[in-house]
């Protein structure tokens, strides 16, 4: 065959998959938007669940996330920077920073139920902490640990050697310079990491399946130690009812969790373009 | 006065970085500890050699055979469709498209990431299952043809970004040279690039497959939890992800034989995905010093 026409025709293939993957994606985010924007209002989203499909909501679930989202936050956020902070600015080439730094790349290759496994018998059973929000919340922290702190390295390393040197010379010690130079300068990077990873958190039901979020929960709740669920539990106990009128409830669900997914990362790479925009060092 | 305040805050930071180590250590313990009482029960001899899993079953069977199938073979049904699509989006992106195509296609793609797993759970039931089942009249309503392709069109771009930045990082010189000698971009890609590039491919390729193994909720939502030793794609099937995953679900006593049967199974899946990771990493560490 000719060379040119393999060429060629490798080309239209390749452009071919490029689409097929775009297409996909269109399809797909079309046919939940049919299948679920008739049922969405605002009383889908403040209704209470329920057994009859019509007059479901997803306001407990939505809370749900909120709880979650909110004290995974607070536990991954502090401990995930800290120890970006520690790997690249303090632990450069101890042994213990060494072992840390292969450990982080093995953790973020394990599956996230086996978290969920994790999380059951040492949060839920061990602390005796239940099938509760804050059980829930640690298990997805962990997950979420070493996305934090390999965005917080990335961030750091960006900041130039003179920044560092300057502030040394002014006769600064070394936690002023990174508490009051380097994360500052790192903090985008670093925020649009977090962001990120919670909105990684937000997407995630095995791990809070093995942990015992619940599928039907007609309360919101009121502490750290109530049971819970969260939006992707109720989408997929929507999807596994055989009624097809669960199948539109879980379509419209499936919009506001992609809606919240969306926004967070679309605001996330916003941050990021700003950030390398307006730092040119 | 000052030195002791930065020695108390390097401490505190080396204690968050201990924290992730801690994660190994309790995973591994978790496993193991729960494993072994596992294996006070049931023969190793049965868990690897037994053709049916169905410790939820008054005749209870635990042969782990039939979730590991399940499990090989949604994975590779997606590696099927992600492999040769990614990798030719790779391809086109570096070789042939122009930057400004590459710079909005790459974004747009990687959309297929970060939507949730449930979400795709979904589309494999509502709208992939009902099309293939017009092409194959055969096709039960659970398979493992509709949530493998479904997978794979997740894991997409996981291969064509990372092979991707594996073709990028050949050097230009290799590049011009094979055009200097008269070569298409077919030729340059697929004789020069693609080779080059070959330890990077290899690593996003292993990657993809360690991300099916561990895929829980496509195939919980499409696959019919029914564990079966079988590679035939058409019938329901379950994985060891889906298992732990109905367990968790039902009212299963804590402590229970039943119950222990996620952690053998999830030591089953930890030890196939960390061979995966193990073997990625080492290609990577050869791969960063080839051409400097």
């Amino acid at each position: 065959m000719n060379n040119r026409l393999k060429n060629n025709i490798f080309k239209y293939w390749a452009i071919s998959c490029t689409l097929f993957g775009i297409a996909m994606l269109l399809i797909f985010l079309i046919n939940i938007v049919i299948d679920g924007v008739g049922r969405l209002d605002w009383k889908f989203i403040t209704d209470l669940p329920s057994r009859k499909p019509e007059l479901a909501g997803i306001y407990t679930a939505i809370m749900g996330t909120v709880w979650i989202l909110g004290l995974t936050a607070i536990i991954a956020i502090p401990i995930g920077v800290a120890a970006g902070i520690y790997l690249e600015e303090y632990g450069k080439k101890s042994r213990f920073a060494n072992i840390l730094e292969i450990n982080i790349t093995n953790l973020a290759g394990i599956p996230s139920i086996i978290y969920g496994i994790l999380g059951l018998e040492v949060f839920v059973r061990m602390f005796g902490l239940g099938n509760s929000v804050i059980a829930g919340a640690l298990t997805l922290s962990l997950l979420i640990l070493p996305i934090i702190i390999v965005a917080t390295r990335e961030a750091i390393k960006a900041v130039p050697k003179t920044i560092r040197e300057a502030s040394f010379a002014l006769g600064a010690t070394k936690w002023q310079t990174i508490s009051q130079q380097i994360l500052p300068a790192a903090g985008g990077g670093v925020v649009t990491g977090v962001i990120l990873a919670l909105s990684r958190a937000i997407g995630e039901t095995a791990p809070l399946i093995v942990v015992g979020a619940l599928t039907y929960v007609p309360f919101v709740p009121q502490s750290p130690m109530d049971q819970y669920s969260v939006l992707p539990m109720q989408i997929f106990n929507w999807i596994s009812r055989p009624e097809k009128e669960f199948a539109t409830n879980a379509a419209a669900a499936i919009i506001v969790l992609l809606l919240i997914t969306f926004i967070m990362n679309g605001f996330a790479i916003y941050l990021r373009n700003r950030w390398q925009k307006k730092v040119k060092w | 006065m000052k030195k002791r305040n930065e020695k108390i805050i390097e401490f505190f930071l080396a204690l968050s970085g201990a924290i992730t180590v801690l994660t190994t250590i309790g995973i591994l313990w978790v496993l193991l500890y729960e494993s072994v009482l596992f294996f006070k029960e049931v023969s190793v001899v049965e868990f690897f050699t037994d053709t049916q899993w169905t410790p939820l079953f008054s005749d209870k069977h635990f042969g782990i055979l039939p979730l590991i199938s399940g499990t090989i073979l949604t994975s590779f049904i997606a590696i099927l469709v992600a492999l040769p699509i990614g990798l030719s989006i790779a391809v086109y992106l570096n070789e042939y498209a122009h930057p400004k195509i590459r710079q909005t296609i790459k974004p747009v793609l990687e959309i297929l990431a970060a939507i949730p797993t449930v979400v795709y759970g979904f589309f494999a039931l509502t709208v992939v299952t009902p099309f293939l089942q017009t092409l194959i009249p055969s096709l039960a309503g659970f398979n493992a043809l509709s949530p493998g392709i479904v997978m794979g069109i997740m894991i997409i771009p996981l291969i064509s970004s990372l092979s991707e930045d594996a073709l990028y990082a050949v050097p230009k010189s290799l590049r011009e040279a094979s055009y200097g000698l008269g070569a298409t971009q077919f030729q340059t890609s697929f004789k020069v690039l693609v080779p080059a590039a070959s330890s990077g491919i290899i690593v996003s390729v292993i990657l993809a497959i360690s991300r099916a193994f561990g895929e829980t909720m496509i195939v919980a939502v499409a696959a019919g939890l029914e564990p079966r030793l079988t590679l035939d794609p058409t019938v329901p099937i379950a994985t060891i992800t889906t298992y732990i995953v109905q367990v968790s679900m039902g009212d299963v006593p804590q402590g229970s034989l039943e119950f222990k049967t996620i952690f053998s199974a999830g030591m089953m899946l930890f030890v196939f995905t960390f061979i995966l990771n193990t073997i990625s990493a080492r290609v990577k560490k050869k791969f960063y010093h080839k051409y400097e």
